[in-house]
């Protein structure tokens, strides 16, 4: 586990790096995310503050684009697919049945910080729907049924 | 090989050295010397492990010792996901389908030492009938691959590969050979529209950036695919980088620009990396970067990130998401063509719209105008997907009728369902039915009939699927990537969703029914962007087509497709049950109980379902053996 003032720094060197330009704000947030996971206030205004501008742009920025979370993410990511390919073949009930097995609803996490569910629109995969994602791997061609023992592996 | 190219004589001299490369690829020998394996690489079948299928190949040649005899590499999407992951052998040109990590090594052993083929990996037909090649599949039979052309050929990671296949000799040809006026007068001709959605003329879009006096000017590549269901753009970054990355410079050179864009979804890492190595190799052979090929003319392409928001394929959007702002639309005009990114005069195309162009300045405007119907020019790739047996990317020429593409390519609905509608254009686009299944589709049909090409989603329906829920769907995803902006969008759209999940509920009167109507077409005029615009397409389409589905719900409170939770109730038919009792071994809230008659067999006891307790899960429909099934809707 880094230390914040380790994340920090690496995310100040990132925006030297583009030159303090507000036009790299995206590129700055997918940064600051994939170092620290998620957005929480405390860096959406230190990036404000180095950028010179106001935080409430920031946030603006943050909340209107659905890659970026201010809440933190579990271990493992279950995203289950909800494009149209993935939605006429069910699954609908495959989010149904991963929310009754972990209790917990679209978008949020278990208390216990191992899953979180979140949906996402194409995978790209669609000759195998419907289809889940669990971190970088990918589950084709499940059934609610199937979902039981896939979660147990984990 | 990254020695930089000065001349136009230097790029055909390479061009010359590396056609080689292909020449396995190109041929076509019954048992050769020496092989070439491909193995696909795109999304879809490196989601079901391909590159670990690369990697066992390569492990077997070398165990057989064979590595000299045979070349193993990853290419770019051939398009039959349903079948995949996919693997060719050539100069054979056998077609291997479902291919697994462990049969890698009967490939080597048997194809590779010994030209066996092995049978149970080729495809079969309808018929029963084993097929070796792809030509001869019938979901290839109709195609026409332009834009994907280099997918399934070439591996996209290598550029002499691209080079091998004419890649960069447009550019060339553009530089040394045609004024400006001349790629734009040539582009014209040939009738290319944009495959982005609105099919607005390619040609006409550069004359404009062109005429702009402003400067710098800027070329952006569209590669936001939001549509739920189409991966047609991501499958050509896959598969052929270069084609767009030249495409652009190519435009770069017609319109005064020296700077490209490509926005790209950041959830597309595959497509990103396979961008990044191609214009790094680019550059190093001086194909990007300053003083291409020699000339004076340079070009800069930089990849900038979206960050997952569908109203960003909207080109107003997108350069405000460039910009690093929120990224929502402003209104037309000015255009971006006047106005566009940093204030400066703007070209925004689509990844599959550049896919054509170097086709267009080497083959001619002539032969690319020579496919499809009066209006619509050239072919168009759709992502086939839904209750349909072969699931993939097509690519058809204008005009080829929806029925072709259903049931010739796409192999007819699965498990011998009834065919309902066909959904094209995304959440912009809109429901076709049967009566429209003979329609030559292009831009201008598709609109008359209620719907739109989009960027070419296709998704097939069956009879078990409620069109108002399939409307409502739509909508849903709608509502969540409205940008807010405008009024009639950010509420208007909320309160058709209202409506409908009051249709769905079983809720609704006849007068929502011509409110929902009413707003629809009220938020069609009054929309600030095209995703405002066409929100209400699936919803005023399905109305048109299926509107006795919509007073189902409301009037019968009948779910006709049986798919509208609330408006259904299982029960179990006791004449049926086997008395097995897995349906009540499964029911995750115990609402199945044993009752005292006797069903199918005489000696144990039929279920039945407590309907106050059933959440209508569906799950003992799954378990139940019985044939016919003794729970039904």
């Amino acid at each position: 586990m880094r230390t914040n003032e380790e994340m920090f720094k690496e995310l100040d060197e990132f925006i030297e790096e583009v030159n303090y330009d507000e036009k790299e704000l995206i590129a700055i947030l997918h940064r600051a995310q994939s170092i620290f996971g998620y957005l929480p206030m405390v860096v959406q205004s230190h990036i404000a503050k180095k950028l010179k501008i106001n935080v409430s742009k920031v946030f603006g920025v943050v909340t209107f684009y659905s890659f970026f979370t201010m809440v933190p993410k579990g271990e493992f990511v279950i995203s289950i697919c909800l494009g149209t390919a993935c939605f006429v073949r069910g699954s609908d009930k495959i989010l149904e049945r991963v929310e009754e097995i972990l209790q917990i609803k679209n978008g949020e996490t278990t208390p216990d910080g191992k899953f979180s569910i979140t949906t996402l629109r194409c995978v790209g995969a669609c000759g195998l729907a419907p289809v889940m994602t669990i971190n970088d791997k990918t589950y084709g061609n499940i059934t609610p049924e199937d979902v039981d023992a896939i979660l147990a592996k984990y | 090989m990254c020695k930089k190219i000065n001349s136009k004589d230097e790029l055909m001299n390479l061009y010359e050295n590396v056609k080689d490369l292909l020449e396995l690829r190109k041929t076509e020998i019954e048992e050769p010397e020496k092989y070439h394996i491909s193995v696909c690489g795109g999304t879809g079948c490196t989601s079901s492990s391909s590159l670990k299928i690369v990697e066992a190949l390569k492990h077997w040649a070398k165990e057989y010792n064979v590595e000299d005899k045979v070349e193993i590499s990853i290419t770019g999407c051939f398009g039959f996901c349903e079948r995949g992951p996919i693997v060719k052998i050539f100069p054979d040109h056998v077609f291997y389908t479902k291919v697994t990590e462990d049969e890698a090594e009967r490939i080597i052993r048997r194809h590779i030492c010994n030209h066996d083929i092995i049978h149970h990996l080729l495809y079969k037909n309808e018929q029963g009938e084993r097929v070796f090649k792809q030509e001869n599949i019938n979901f290839y039979k109709k195609q026409e691959r332009i834009a994907l052309r280099n997918c399934g050929l070439i591996n996209p990671e290598i550029i002499a590969e691209t080079i091998a296949n004419k890649g960069y000799l447009a550019l060339s040809k553009v530089l040394f050979e045609m004024t400006p006026e001349q790629v734009i007068e040539e582009i014209t001709k040939s009738g290319l529209r944009g495959r982005g959605g609105a099919g607005f003329p390619t040609g006409l879009k550069w004359k404009f950036a062109k005429s702009s006096i402003k400067k710098p000017k800027y070329v952006i590549c569209n590669a936001d695919e939001g549509d739920p269901g189409a991966f047609m753009d991501r499958s050509i970054l896959e598969g052929d980088p270069h084609s767009v990355l030249e495409a652009m410079a190519i435009c770069g050179y017609a319109i005064g620009a020296n700077e490209g864009e490509i926005y790209i979804r950041a959830e597309y890492p595959l497509a990103v990396n396979r961008l990044k190595i191609a214009i790094k190799q680019a550059t190093e052979l001086g194909l990007l970067g300053d003083n291409i090929l020699g000339t004076d003319f340079s070009f800069h392409i930089n990849i900038k990130y979206g960050a997952g928001a569908f109203v960003c394929g909207e080109e107003t959007a997108l350069i405000h998401s460039i910009e690093g702002k929120r990224g929502e639309p402003t209104l037309k005009p000015p255009f971006p063509a006047v106005k566009g990114l940093y204030g400066k005069p703007t070209n925004v195309n689509n990844v599959e719209t550049w896919a054509n162009v170097p086709y267009i300045i080497l083959e001619g405007a002539e032969n690319f105008a020579n496919m499809g119907t009066d209006k619509s020019k050239g072919t168009k790739v759709f992502a086939l997907a839904g209750k349909i047996n072969n699931v993939g990317l097509v690519e058809v020429p204008m005009g080829t009728t929806l029925r072709e593409i259903i049931y010739d390519i796409g192999g007819g609905i699965k498990n011998g369902k009834k065919f309902k509608a066909v959904q094209t254009g995304g959440p912009s686009g809109g429901c076709l039915s049967e009566k429209d299944l003979d329609t030559p589709i292009d831009y201008d049909n598709l609109v008359e009939k209620g719907s739109m090409m989009g960027s070419g989603g296709m998704i097939v329906l069956d009879e078990d699927d409620c069109m108002v829920n399939i409307a409502k769907f739509y909508l849903e995803f709608t509502v969540e990537e409205s940008c807010g902006k405008c009024t009639p969008c950010r509420v208007g759209n909320m309160r058709m969703l209202e409506i409908l999940n009051k249709i769905t509920d079983g809720e609704a009167t006849l007068e929502d029914l011509e409110v929902l109507e009413t707003l629809a077409l009220t938020i069609q005029d009054s929309a600030l962007c095209a995703l405002g615009q066409s929100s209400p397409n699936p919803v005023l389409s399905t109305l048109k087509e299926f509107k006795d589905e919509y007073i189902a719900h409301i009037v019968e409170k009948r779910c006709p497709a049986g798919s509208c939770k609330k408006l259904v109730n299982y029960r179990i038919i006791k004449e049926n049950c086997l008395g097995c009792g897995m349906c009540a071994r499964n029911c995750p809230v115990n609402a199945i109980y044993k009752t005292d008659e006797t069903g199918k067999n005489p000696r144990l006891n039929a279920y039945a379902i407590d309907s106050e307790k059933c959440i209508k899960c569906g799950t003992c429909v799954g378990k139940c053996p019985a044939k016919p099934k003794a729970i039904v809707k």
